[in-house]
């Protein structure tokens, strides 16, 4: 061994054999093909359990009444119901199917609104809150993660403390106060949420980060001469995205919930319909002691079969994210 | 070290090098050691270690798990800061390089890690992890190369691999994939982490193979650092044993191997099982575990797993590595067995550490 006399100075001396290779491989094309790759392989293991199946069908069908609402509802939510005799309706109506007057699908409420279209309608602000805060607080705490859990130190104590704090806040009472204080309007209720759902996934991620970093493959980018920013969104944040998106399909429920149930307690902004403001109605004319089930119950379905479609899919990528939970085939 | 084996300045030289770690890191942790009045506590990875590395040549780093060698190794490739001494690279000291200085010692200096599933990302294709270098150093002909050195390492057609993941190649070929992404800048040298000992048995001799071509054929210098001797053997040039952090013996292999000098030295080698059931050899069986490297103790760090232990010399005065008047060859020797060629006297260092301040002496600068 050793030193040898007719050594060449590089393997890459004679590149020009290659001429056949041509150098212009798109950027974009392998850009895309990773991605694909990135979701097509999620999406196999995902679709291998029915309840999650169900979970993301259940969120497309909602998804879709959302957008459609104006041409489902046959009302607006907000628009007083004549009676047959030509009145305003100053109480409730039971569905057309239960003998109602004036063909409601679910009958009215009490201030006469059509309660179909209100419900239709409150689809809305609560996909929107639900996805708002999904992916506000997903990426937030990722972000928070990836820079705590990469740089560590003191840059760590001082994200991981702030986590602390955020720990320490009770969700709905503080919720409650802040939309309290900033006044009852529905991006109050999302800032609100994302402000005390983010730390759950900044604190998971960034362990999942503090042990990527010391892995091979990010030691051999750095030995390469990778930057920070390089190593961070190319080595470790692809690699902590199922987490990402495990604590984004759980922030849907939750933000959902939250924002039920701040509206149920009369703090959800007063110019819109949502499930909650729904409840909280129906609540105030006493429905239930007077059994206007049609009132209260389908919003209190709704609520719940989006919630817990939030909750399969985030279990789902348990799965994912823990391979031992996976059932074997 | 305070001579050279050859002559002219090294592409490499390593001086008293030195590697700790806080062991009691963060705010707590400091906060109570200031109230208690503690010095924080330190593992002393690597604790002066000194060799020479020539263009060309290959250097094995051996010793037991927990000895400093991959921390060693990690400090010359820049992926830890050293805590102290140098490391000498074309003559410029690299400890403090920063930015674009940095960048450039980047392009000569690559490591082969050990483990093949996790020393390349699961989520990028095989094109993305090797052309990345590339990219960083905004080197041409990116494609081209990108397929040279996927040839080199012995995966052909190199176009059938761009796109393929990780997770679709064996352990063998991700090996391979690694090593190709090492060559792929063109470095000075590579420092190659247990290179095979992932790997199954029947890869190991392509894989060894690979990695003896790209050092004799482009004339790259490799350190190995591995805990089998008998591959150690086989690859590299010069030896250096290493235990509890220091360097035991150092020089060339095959005297090593063929005559072991320091008691540890010959423990290692005689571990080595030889497929010849007729050859009678005396064995040498090491007790107890490797040393506490946080309380590094006094005297020579092999003293508790000796059997030549020579008393209070021993156990008070730390063996420098140095020449030795009773060893022939290119060799140093940290062990007082043997007689100093350098007019180093252990006895009188003993009588001074007694009649000073009874604290034990450190021949070589100790922290």
């Amino acid at each position: 061994m050793g030193i040898q006399d007719e050594t060449a100075d590089s393997i890459y001396t004679d590149l020009d054999e290659y001429a056949g290779v041509d150098d212009d491989r798109s950027e974009w094309s392998r850009f895309i093909a990773r991605w694909r790759e990135t979701f097509a392989s999620q999406w196999r293991l995902l679709k291998q359990d029915t309840l999650v199946v169900f979970g993301i069908v259940t969120i497309a069908f909602f998804a879709l009444v959302a957008v459609l609402a104006p041409y489902i509802a046959p009302h607006s939510p907000l628009e007083r119901q004549y009676g047959d005799d030509g009145v305003l309706i100053s109480q409730w109506h039971e569905p057309f199917w239960l003998g109602g007057e004036g063909g409601h699908i679910l009958g009215t409420t009490a201030e006469g609104y059509d309660i179909f279209s209100q419900l239709v309608f409150g689809t809305r602000p609560a996909l929107i809150v639900g996805f708002a805060a999904a992916v506000i607080t997903a990426t937030f705490g990722t972000m928070v993660a990836l820079v705590a859990g990469y740089y560590g130190g003191r840059v760590d104590d001082v994200l991981m403390r702030l986590v602390d704090i955020a720990y320490g806040l009770p969700l709905l009472p503080t919720v409650i106060l802040m939309v309290a204080y900033l006044g009852p309007s529905f991006f109050n209720v999302i800032i609100a949420v994302c402000l005390l759902q983010w730390r759950s996934s900044a604190r998971v991620i960034r362990s999942q980060v503090l042990s990527l970093r010391e892995r091979p493959f990010v030691q051999s980018a750095r030995v390469a001469g990778a930057s920070d920013w390089r190593i961070i969104s190319r080595h470790i944040a692809p690699n902590v995205l199922p987490l990402t998106f495990l604590y984004a399909a759980f922030a849907i429920g939750w933000g959902i919930l939250t924002e039920a149930g701040v509206s149920f307690l009369g703090l959800g902004d007063p110019s819109q319909v949502s499930w909650g403001t729904m409840l909280q109605s129906s609540h105030t004319y006493n429905a239930m002691s007077h059994g206007v089930w049609w009132w209260f119950v389908p919003p209190g379905i709704c609520i719940a079969l989006v919630v817990i479609s939030g909750f399969l899919i985030g279990r789902g990528y348990e799965e994912i994210t823990n391979p031992k939970l996976r059932r074997r085939n | 070290m305070s001579e050279q084996i050859e002559d002219g300045e090294p592409m490499l030289r390593v001086e008293n090098l030195q590697k700790r770690f806080r062991v009691d890191d963060g705010i707590v942790n400091a906060i109570t050691n200031r109230l208690r009045g503690d010095d924080p506590s330190y593992v002393h990875a690597v604790d002066g270690v000194s060799f020479d590395l020539q263009k060309g040549e290959t250097l094995g780093l051996a010793g037991e798990s927990g000895c400093g060698k991959t921390t060693t190794g990690m400090t010359l490739t820049k992926l830890y800061e050293p805590s102290g001494g140098s490391i000498r690279y074309e003559g410029r000291d690299i400890t403090d390089l920063e930015g674009e200085d940095l960048q450039a010692f980047r392009r000569n200096v690559q490591m082969i890690f050990q483990d093949p599933f996790e020393s390349l990302n699961p989520k990028r294709t095989i094109f993305d992890t090797l052309v990345e270098p590339l990219k960083i150093h905004d080197i041409g002909n990116q494609q081209k190369r990108v397929a040279r050195a996927l040839e080199f390492a012995g995966l052909t057609p190199p176009e059938q691999f761009f796109d393929q993941f990780p997770h679709e190649l064996s352990g063998g070929q991700r090996q391979r994939v690694a090593i190709a992404r090492a060559l792929v800048l063109d470095p000075d040298f590579i420092v190659a982490d247990e290179p095979v000992s992932m790997l199954d048995v029947s890869l190991r001799a392509g894989v060894l193979q690979l990695l003896e071509r790209m050092n004799k054929e482009y004339n790259l210098s490799v350190v190995y650092i591995s805990h089998d001797l008998s591959l150690l053997r086989h690859m590299c040039d010069k030896l250096a044993i290493m235990y509890l952090g220091r360097i035991v013996e150092y020089g060339r292999t095959e005297e090593i191997i063929e005559s072991p000098k320091h008691p540890y030295t010959k423990a290692l080698v005689n571990a080595v099982p030889v497929p010849d059931p007729t050859i009678k050899r005396t064995r040498v069986e090491l007790a107890g575990e490797v040393g506490d490297a946080i309380e590094v103790p006094t005297g020579c760090r092999f003293k508790d797993r000796c059997d030549e232990h020579l008393g209070d010399v021993c156990d008070q005065v730390s063996p420098p590595l140095e020449r030795k008047a009773d060893i022939t060859g290119d060799r140093l020797v940290g062990c007082h067995l043997f007689e100093s060629a350098e007019g180093f006297d252990p006895e009188a260092e003993l009588v001074k550490s007694r009649s000073g301040d009874g604290s034990p002496v450190a021949a070589e600068s100790d922290d």
